[in-house]
C-alpha cells in the first residue's frame, strides 16, 4: 500500500468540491437539469451514478492499462470507454431486474440515463490523462459521484421552493433553474485553487 | 484529352512528393497521457485496433447475451394487457406503489380484487375481471369531501398574508392567515394538484369538488397541508363539515359556520349518529341513514348535506294504512288514520327519505331513494312471481 491517503483524499475534495464536474467543468448538464426538479428523483439518481461511476472507471482503468498501453491503441480511448459503459450499464440492467426487483423500481429507470452522462466518460478519460494508479482512479471516481450527488441535492431543494415562488412567466421551469446553476457555479468558483490538481 | 491527362498525372505526381502517410492518417498515440512518437509501426497499429475492436465486441456481445438468457424475466402478456386498461393516474388508490405493481399483483395474487382502480370505474374492473378471470364487483365510488365552509366572507383572518398564493406556503407563514387553526385556507393547492380537474374554487375561496369527475384517487387528500378535505364513501352524504376542535366560543368567533360542539345534532338525531368529542360533532357513518334532520336542526350549519336536491314525500295509491310511516318519521309529517290512505304535510316533510324505504307495500314515492327503493321492490315482486 504505497499510495499516499492524503493524495486520496485531496482527489476526492478536488473531484467534488474544488473542480465539481456539474459547477466547475460543466459536464452532465442535461441529467442534472432534468433530474433535479424533485428531491427524490435527485438522491436516486446520485446513488446510481457514483455506484455505476466507481465499477466504470475501474473497469476502463483495467482495459487501458493492460490491454490498450502495451498494444499502444491509446486514441481509441473513447470509444472503448463508452463502449465499456454502455455494456456495463445494460449488464447491470438485465441482472438488477432479475436479482432484487424492488431495487430495480426504485433506481433502474435512472441506469439507462447514466449512459448519456458526460462524467460518465470525463472520469476515465481523466484517469487516463493523469496516469492514476487504480486506487486513485477508484477515488476520483468516488469524489465524482460526490460532487453530482452534492450538485444535485442542492439543486432539488432550491428547485422545490422556486416551485411556489412568484417566477415571472418567461422565466418559469428551465431558464430559472440555468440562472440558479451559474448562481452556484459562481459561488463554486470561490473553491477555486485551494488545491493544484 | 491530353490536359485530362496531364492534370491527373500532375496530381499523381504532387501526392508522391507528399509523405501520405504522415497527412492523410493522423498520427497515432499522440495526446492524452501517452507520448508523442517519432515514428508510427502503421501495420502493426492497424492490426491491434482491428483485433482489438472486434475483440471487445465479441466479449461484450457474448457477455450480455449470456445475461440476458441467464438473468431472464419472464413478463406474463396478460400483465401487459390490465395495464392497457388501468386509468393510469398513478394516484394509489388502489394501494399498490403504481400502476405496474398492481397489474403484476392482479395477476399472480389470487386475492387481489379486480376492481381496485378507482379512476377507471366500472370499466376497467370488468376490463381486469376478464382477463383475470376474477368476479368484478363494483365499488362505491369514493368522493373528496372538503371539511370546511369557512369561506373568506363567513371565517375571520389573523393577519394579511400577502405571500404566493398556495396553501402550503401559506402554512409556512406562521401556520396560515386563518383564524381557525383547523380551518380551509383557501389558495387552491388542492385545485392544482387534481390530475383530473375536479375541484375548482368559488368566489368565497373554498375548493368545490365536481364528483361528475372525482375518482377519489387521494392526491388532493395528501397534498392539503391543513387536511382538510377527506375522501369518504359515495353514499356519505351527511357529513359535519368542520374540523374545529376549539371550544364552541373561540369557534365562534373564528368562523361563522363552525361546529360549536353544542350536541343539538346528538339530542335530535333519531339513529344515534352524530357524537360529540373534543367539542367536534362527528357522525359515525355505519349509524347514519343519511335523513338531514341534523342538517337542519345545527344552529350555524355546520352540517352539510351532499345530496343535491330532497324533495319531498307523497304517498301513492296503494296505501294500507300501517302507521308505520307516522312512526318512523322524524318530524311528524305524515298523518292518517288506520287502514285508512295516509298523507304528507308538504310544509313538515324534509325528504329525509326514511319513511320510503320503511313503507311495506312501497307506497311512498318522491324522496331521493324512492327510485332505488321502488325498483327494488320491483324485482322482488318479478321474482316471488
Amino acid at each position: 500500500m504505497s499510495t499516499d491517503f492524503t493524495k486520496l483524499f485531496e482527489l476526492i475534495v478536488a473531484a467534488s468540491l474544488i473542480n465539481n464536474f456539474v459547477f466547475t467543468r460543466f459536464l452532465g448538464l442535461c441529467i442534472f437539469f432534468g433530474v433535479s426538479r424533485r428531491m427524490e428523483t435527485a438522491v436516486g439518481m446520485s446513488i446510481t451514478f457514483t455506484s455505476v461511476m466507481m465499477i466504470s472507471a475501474a473497469l476502463s482503468w483495467l482495459i487501458f492499462q493492460y490491454v490498450m498501453v502495451p498494444l499502444d491503441i491509446t486514441f481509441l480511448k473513447i470509444i472503448v470507454f463508452i463502449g465499456i459503459v454502455a455494456g456495463f450499464v445494460q449488464a447491470s440492467d438485465t441482472v438488477m431486474r432479475k436479482v432484487s426487483p424492488g431495487l430495480y423500481h426504485k433506481l433502474g429507470i435512472y441506469l439507462a440515463l447514466i449512459s448519456t452522462n458526460c462524467i460518465i466518460l470525463a472520469v476515465p478519460l481523466i484517469n487516463a490523462g493523469e496516469h492514476y494508479s487504480f486506487i486513485e482512479s477508484l477515488a476520483f471516481a468516488f469524489g465524482s459521484g460526490l460532487g453530482f450527488a452534492l450538485a444535485l441535492i442542492i439543486m432539488a431543494s432550491i428547485r422545490e421552493k422556486i416551485e411556489l415562488a412568484d417566477v415571472p412567466a418567461p422565466f418559469k421551469g428551465t431558464p430559472i433553474a440555468f440562472i440558479v446553476t451559474g448562481l452556484i457555479a459562481l459561488a463554486f468558483a470561490g473553491f477555486s485553487g485551494l488545491i493544484k490538481l | 484529352m491530353v490536359e485530362i491527362h496531364k492534370f491527373i498525372s500532375d496530381v499523381t505526381g504532387l501526392f508522391q512528393l507528399v509523405d501520405v502517410l504522415h497527412f492523410i492518417i493522423p498520427q497515432a498515440g499522440v495526446g492524452g497521457g501517452v507520448e508523442a512518437k517519432e515514428h508510427v509501426a502503421l501495420l502493426p497499429l492497424i492490426k491491434y485496433t482491428l483485433l482489438f475492436l472486434a475483440g471487445v465486441g465479441t466479449v461484450f456481445g457474448i457477455a450480455l447475451a449470456i445475461t440476458a438468457k441467464k438473468f431472464a424475466v419472464k413478463i406474463d402478456p396478460r400483465v401487459e394487457k390490465v395495464l392497457d386498461n388501468l386509468a393510469h393516474a398513478h394516484c394509489g388508490a388502489c394501494g399498490f406503489a403504481g400502476c405496474e405493481q398492481y397489474a403484476e399483483a392482479v395477476i399472480h395474487h389470487a386475492d387481489v380484487p379486480p376492481n381496485l382502480c378507482t379512476p377507471g370505474g366500472a370499466k376497467t374492473a370488468e376490463a381486469v375481471a376478464a382477463i383475470t378471470g376474477k368476479k368484478a364487483v363494483t365499488r362505491e365510488p369514493n368522493y373528496a369531501r372538503i371539511i370546511c365552509k369557512g369561506g373568506w366572507s363567513k371565517a375571520a383572518k389573523k393577519f394579511r398574508y400577502e405571500g404566493v398564493r398556495d396553501c402550503r406556503a401559506a402554512m409556512l407563514a406562521g401556520g396560515g392567515d386563518k383564524a381557525c387553526v383547523y380551518g380551509c385556507l383557501g389558495y387552491g393547492t388542492c385545485s392544482r394538484v387534481c390530475p383530473f380537474g375536479a375541484i375548482t374554487m368559488t368566489e368565497d375561496h373554498l375548493p368545490h369538488v365536481d364528483i361528475k369527475k372525482c375518482t377519489g384517487c387521494r392526491k388532493c387528500e395528501a397534498a392539503c397541508p391543513r387536511h382538510v378535505i377527506k375522501v369518504l364513501p359515495a353514499s356519505r352524504q351527511v357529513l359535519v363539515t368542520c374540523n374545529s376542535k376549539d371550544k364552541g366560543v373561540e369557534t365562534k368567533k373564528n368562523c361563522q359556520v363552525g361546529c360549536i360542539g353544542c350536541g343539538i345534532c346528538v339530542k335530535v338525531c333519531p339513529f344515534e349518529a352524530p357524537s360529540l368529542a373534543n367539542n367536534l360533532s362527528i357522525i359515525n357513518i355505519d349509524k347514519c341513514k343519511v335523513c338531514g334532520l341534523c342538517v337542519t336542526k345545527c344552529p350555524t350549519g355546520a352540517i352539510s348535506d351532499f345530496i343535491p336536491s330532497r324533495q319531498k314525500a307523497f304517498i301513492k295509491d296503494n296505501c294500507i294504512g300501517c302507521r308505520i310511516c307516522t312512526k318512523v318519521c322524524p318530524v311528524n309529517a305524515p298523518s292518517g288514520e288506520l287502514k285508512k290512505m295516509h298523507s304528507i304535510d308538504q310544509t313538515r316533510c324534509i325528504g329525509c327519505g326514511i319513511c320510503t324505504a320503511k313503507c311495506p307495500v312501497s307506497a311512498i314515492d318522491g324522496t331521493f331513494n324512492a327510485s332505488a327503493i321502488l325498483s327494488e321492490a320491483a324485482k322482488k315482486k318479478v321474482k316471488a312471481a
